[in-house]
């Protein structure tokens, strides 16, 4: 191989981890505001995803069926539909389940899981028990060459562009939003957040419904990579909550920094090795490495 | 170190986030010594505490305790060396009966497999009668733990600390929360456990300290800014600016 | 001196002789050797729900990867079955005889050599028992020591959990795939796969589990069982009494482990066959909810909650698939929110009381009140942690 080819191949894997990497961080952001803020494990998150998935294909559906010269500009509108929707949800399972389990964030973790199961099976029931797959616009299909020997697919730099979006909208809500105050507030010290005036029970539902919004939007990305069933939503989530856990949980640059570094390694691996080993040795290092600094890799000194 | 000194610290030092706690403390406790450390809040008292049981580790300074340097330790070394914490919120283990409480206690199978073997010889039985006895808790033995007032949970928990027969022991705020004759109940209880160990007690309540203390050190923004007996403590117009100041 | 100290009280003895009754004597007379069968599966499962009423109900530690340990036992059973039942004779038709049929097909000539050793009976069953209780022993070690726990620890055993299933069905020259390991006849001879064989291995299974409740039972009596109880609630209180916390959790979970693997080894000899299927994450938390079901303190009744959830299972995929897993979602929900106590604790609170109106006439003497109270306030402390 010529050192232009393996110069390109090296491109497109490494681009190809940052896919990886995406769809990673998108998942860990919204669950990293759920988790790192809130303490809640929600092991339906990973629905949630679906949910935005569903949302941007039951989109393209409609488009299809009803109003096909509408095919090059449904997408945008869905992937916003697929936060509000997935966020609403997340609001309303706030209200009836979460809420009840705060103090038990094991009990919160079986509760959750229960979640995940009803929830898949009413995709299989209400959606399609098969994978299903949205109609893309013209404008994310194919790929465009910087050079002539690699390939950049567009959905890879429209799934990029919308992380770095959400990334950048979390940053500002979080560290310069007055919601973000509140939230990191209430974190910190619930009863004295509470007796400052601050409605703790709704920032625990604005956080909630935010979490699950984002991880809708992680669905609606993941569309214009793969197809959609009942079960793609419990693909990454270990992955996730590894990210999240790695990253040091509350901390917004450590989640970037372990998502990357975790997609990265995994590409790589994947370069050498079957996918299944890749994945085996990169989840084996991370729990060694957790193993080690359970505070995960990333975090600043933790006070005790 | 001297052979009447039972804990002796110097220079400790420890700072959350460039926040000094404690700040070159220096702290000595006499063999068979009840002292009161006193102080507002956020003077660094709990954190002594923390500090000596191996709850928070220090960032300078050492504490000796007969010969050992604490800051080595593991908090269950610690503890095995003869040191009982007792904490500001009652730690007691709710689902267990009195009884079980102090028996659990009981400085015998302290490891995994020790405790899987433990046997309850008549020298338990007797034991956790007699500190049952000393704690006014006689009556209660087979009561769920749950279920008793809060100043009972707190002298179950000094039971509990007894049941190791602690050299040193440390109690946070022993009488928070106890009506005016559990209070005397209790400044009577410590009177006479502490005759033969030492003991550092934290406390607000000055009617109670002034029953207790063979001595008094006062605490302010992690140092020590007065010690002597409650009289002299109490005369004293840096502490009385502290108190009253501000 | 009496090991057992009060708590083992005359209910908890009436319990196991109800359960053992049940399973020994009732369940062989009333059901076919095929629905025994089916139960005798069942009761493989309860090893896990035992081993869970230890190590997450009392020492409150949830693993979500008890599937590894009883895919352990069963894969090292499995083995043994298949080395025997691959002998050159039997397999003389493949490229290479003498081998299992998934390795010719992978195109694998010798035997790998961590194999080898399994063609000794001997060594396959003292495998069974100490390979999980030195995963455990590790995995323990490695983050008891480092205070990781709750939350934390439950995530890595799911990911320790993925990590096996994922190199099981990757490795399929080595492991059988994601078929698993199937097609097992004899253990030294002797025919698993006949009916009489299946009675055999149905007491077998039952003597060894009635074995694991009481041993449960017993830890949970002595003073480690009560120190489980005591660091589940107060892990600072039981470490200033001078307790290494992290050994009694390793301990735990060890035993745990051990536990899960023996069901693991007495699944494969009655149904035939490991696969996969049975060590990821799914079957791991599903094996959570027996224990809930059937009330997390309560050892005898982790085995109702099993066959409970089992039976309902069976039940409801062949007659309704669509509504089995709302139905299992909601268990999960319920038991958390509604029943935290599952089976056992509706059976202290209305069960209880009623047999006892029944055999002592109208009576319900007051001087019962304080040990009831005492002990619907432990349930709910009990229940309340998770």
């Amino acid at each position: 191989m010529s050192l232009n080819e393996i110069g390109s191949m090296v491109a497109m894997q490494g681009f190809s981890g940052l896919s990886l990497f995406t769809v990673l961080l998108l998942m860990a952001l919204g669950l990293a505001i759920i988790f790192g803020q809130m303490g809640v494990i929600n092991m339906a998150h990973g629905e949630f995803m679906a949910i935005g998935a569903y949302v941007v294909y039951l989109f393209s559906q409609l488009t299809q069926n009803y109003a096909p010269g509408l095919r090059e500009v449904y997408f945008v509108p869905a992937v916003v539909a697929a936060f509000f929707v997935a966020a609403a949800v997340g609001y309303v399972v706030e209200v009836l389940l979460i809420r009840r389990l705060y103090k038990r964030p094991l009990d919160t973790l079986l509760a959750t899981w229960g979640l995940s199961l009803a929830m898949q099976q009413f995709f299989r029931s209400f959606i399609n028990p098969k994978e299903v797959s949205a109609e893309l616009p013209e404008w994310l299909l194919g790929a465009f060459n910087p050079t002539p020997s690699i390939q950049v697919p567009r959905n890879g730099i429209f799934v990029m562009g919308l992380t770095i979006l959400v990334t950048i909208g979390v940053y500002t809500l979080m560290l310069k939003s007055r919601w973000g105050v509140r939230i990191r507030a209430t974190t910190q010290n619930r009863v004295m957040s509470s007796a400052v005036g601050i409605n703790t029970d709704r920032v625990d539902r604005f956080t909630f419904a935010l979490g699950c919004g984002i991880a809708g939007l992680a669905g609606a990305a993941f569309t214009t990579i793969g197809s959609t069933g009942p079960t793609s939503g419990s693909l990454y989530i270990v992955d996730t909550f590894l990210v999240v856990v790695f990253g040091g949980a509350a901390n917004l640059i450590g989640t970037i920094a372990s998502a990357f570094s975790i997609a990265q390694a995994q590409s790589l691996l994947e370069f050498f090795l079957t996918s299944a080993m890749a994945k085996v040795l990169t989840l084996l290092t991370i729990i060694i490495i957790l193993m080690i600094r359970p505070q995960g890799l990333f975090t600043t000194k933790v006070r005790t | 170190m001297a052979s009447h000194e039972m804990l002796t610290i110097q220079g400790l030092g420890v700072s959350f986030d460039g926040f000094k706690a404690v700040d070159d403390l220096n702290f000595i406790v006499d063999r068979n010594e009840l002292r009161v450390v006193i102080g507002p809040n956020g003077a660094g008292k709990t954190t002594l505490l923390d500090l000596i049981c191996g709850k928070t580790k220090s960032t300078s300074g050492t504490i000796m305790f007969k010969t050992m340097d604490l800051t080595q330790m593991k908090e269950h070394a610690i503890v095995r060396a003869g040191v009982g914490r007792k904490f500001q919120t009652p730690s007691i283990y709710e689902n267990l009966t009195v009884s079980e409480n102090l028996e659990v206690s009981f400085p015998r199978g302290r490891s995994a497999f020790g405790a899987l073997f433990f046997k309850r010889t008549a020298d338990v039985a007797e034991r956790v009668k007699n500190v049952a006895e000393e704690v006014l808790l006689s009556e209660k033995l087979d009561q769920q733990a749950a279920l008793l007032s809060h100043g009972q949970k707190q002298w179950l928990e000094i039971g509990m600390l007894l049941m190791q027969d602690p050299e040193l022991l440390m109690l946070d705020e022993p009488v928070a929360g106890m009506t005016v004759n559990e209070r005397e109940q209790t400044a009577e209880l410590l009177n006479r456990i502490s005759k033969n160990r030492s003991v550092i007690v934290i406390e607000h309540d000055m009617e109670f300290v002034r029953k207790i203390a063979h001595k008094v050190t006062v605490l302010h923004q992690g140092k020590v800014i007065a010690e002597g007996s409650m009289d002299k403590v109490t005369a004293d117009p840096r502490v009385i600016e502290v108190y009253l100041g501000h | 001196m009496n090991l057992l100290t009060k708590k083992l009280s005359k209910t908890d003895l009436i319990g196991v002789v109800v359960l053992s009754a049940i399973i020994l004597v009732l369940f062989p007379t009333v059901f076919s050797i095929f629905r025994l069968n089916l139960i005798g599966k069942y009761l493989t499962y309860a090893f896990v729900g035992v081993s869970l009423v230890l190590l997450w109900g009392n020492g409150g530690i949830l693993s979500l990867g008890q599937g590894v340990f009883f895919g352990l036992g069963g894969y090292c059973m499995a083995m043994f079955l298949k080395l025997e039942a691959s002998d050159p004779i039997a397999t003389k038709i493949q490229t290479t005889p003498g081998i299992p049929d998934f390795m010719d097909w992978n195109q694998i000539t010798k035997l790998p050599l961590f194999w080898l050793p399994f063609k000794s009976l001997t060594f396959t069953i003292l495998a069974i028992l100490l390979v999980p209780a030195f995963f455990a022993f590790i995995i323990g070690v490695a983050m008891f020591k480092r205070r990781v726990g709750g939350v934390y620890f439950a995530i890595i055993t799911q990911a320790v959990a993925l990590i096996l299933s994922v190199l099981i069905v990757g490795q399929q020259g080595l492991t059988g795939g994601i078929n698993g390991i199937t097609d097992l006849k004899t253990m030294h001879g002797w025919d698993i796969r006949s009916d009489s064989a299946k009675y055999i291995l149905y007491y077998a299974n039952g003597v060894l589990l009635i074995g694991c409740v009481v041993f449960t039972r017993w830890v949970l009596s002595t003073k480690f069982g009560m120190l489980l109880l005591a660091l589940r609630e107060k892990e600072d209180r039981v470490r200033f009494s001078g307790y290494d916390v992290a050994n009694f959790k390793t301990l735990a979970f060890c035993m745990s482990a051990v536990m899960c693997a023996i069901g693991g080894a007495m699944f494969t000899l009655q149904v035939g066959f490991m696969s996969p299927s049975f060590v990821g994450i799914t079957p791991s938390i599903e094996m959570v909810i027996y224990t809930a079901v059937g009330g997390r303190m309560s050892v005898v009744g982790a085995v109702f909650g099993t066959l409970l959830v089992n039976f309902a299972k069976t039940f409801f995929s062949e007659q309704y698939p669509d509504l089995w897993l709302f139905l299992m979602g909601g268990t999960f929900i319920g038991v958390v929110m509604l029943f935290p106590d599952g089976l056992a604790g509706l059976f202290e609170r209305f069960g209880k009381p009623f047999l006892a109106r029944m055999t002592s006439g109208k009576a319900s003497p007051k001087k019962n009140d304080e040990p009831t109270v005492a002990v619907a306030a432990a349930l709910e402390s009990g229940g309340k942690h998770g």
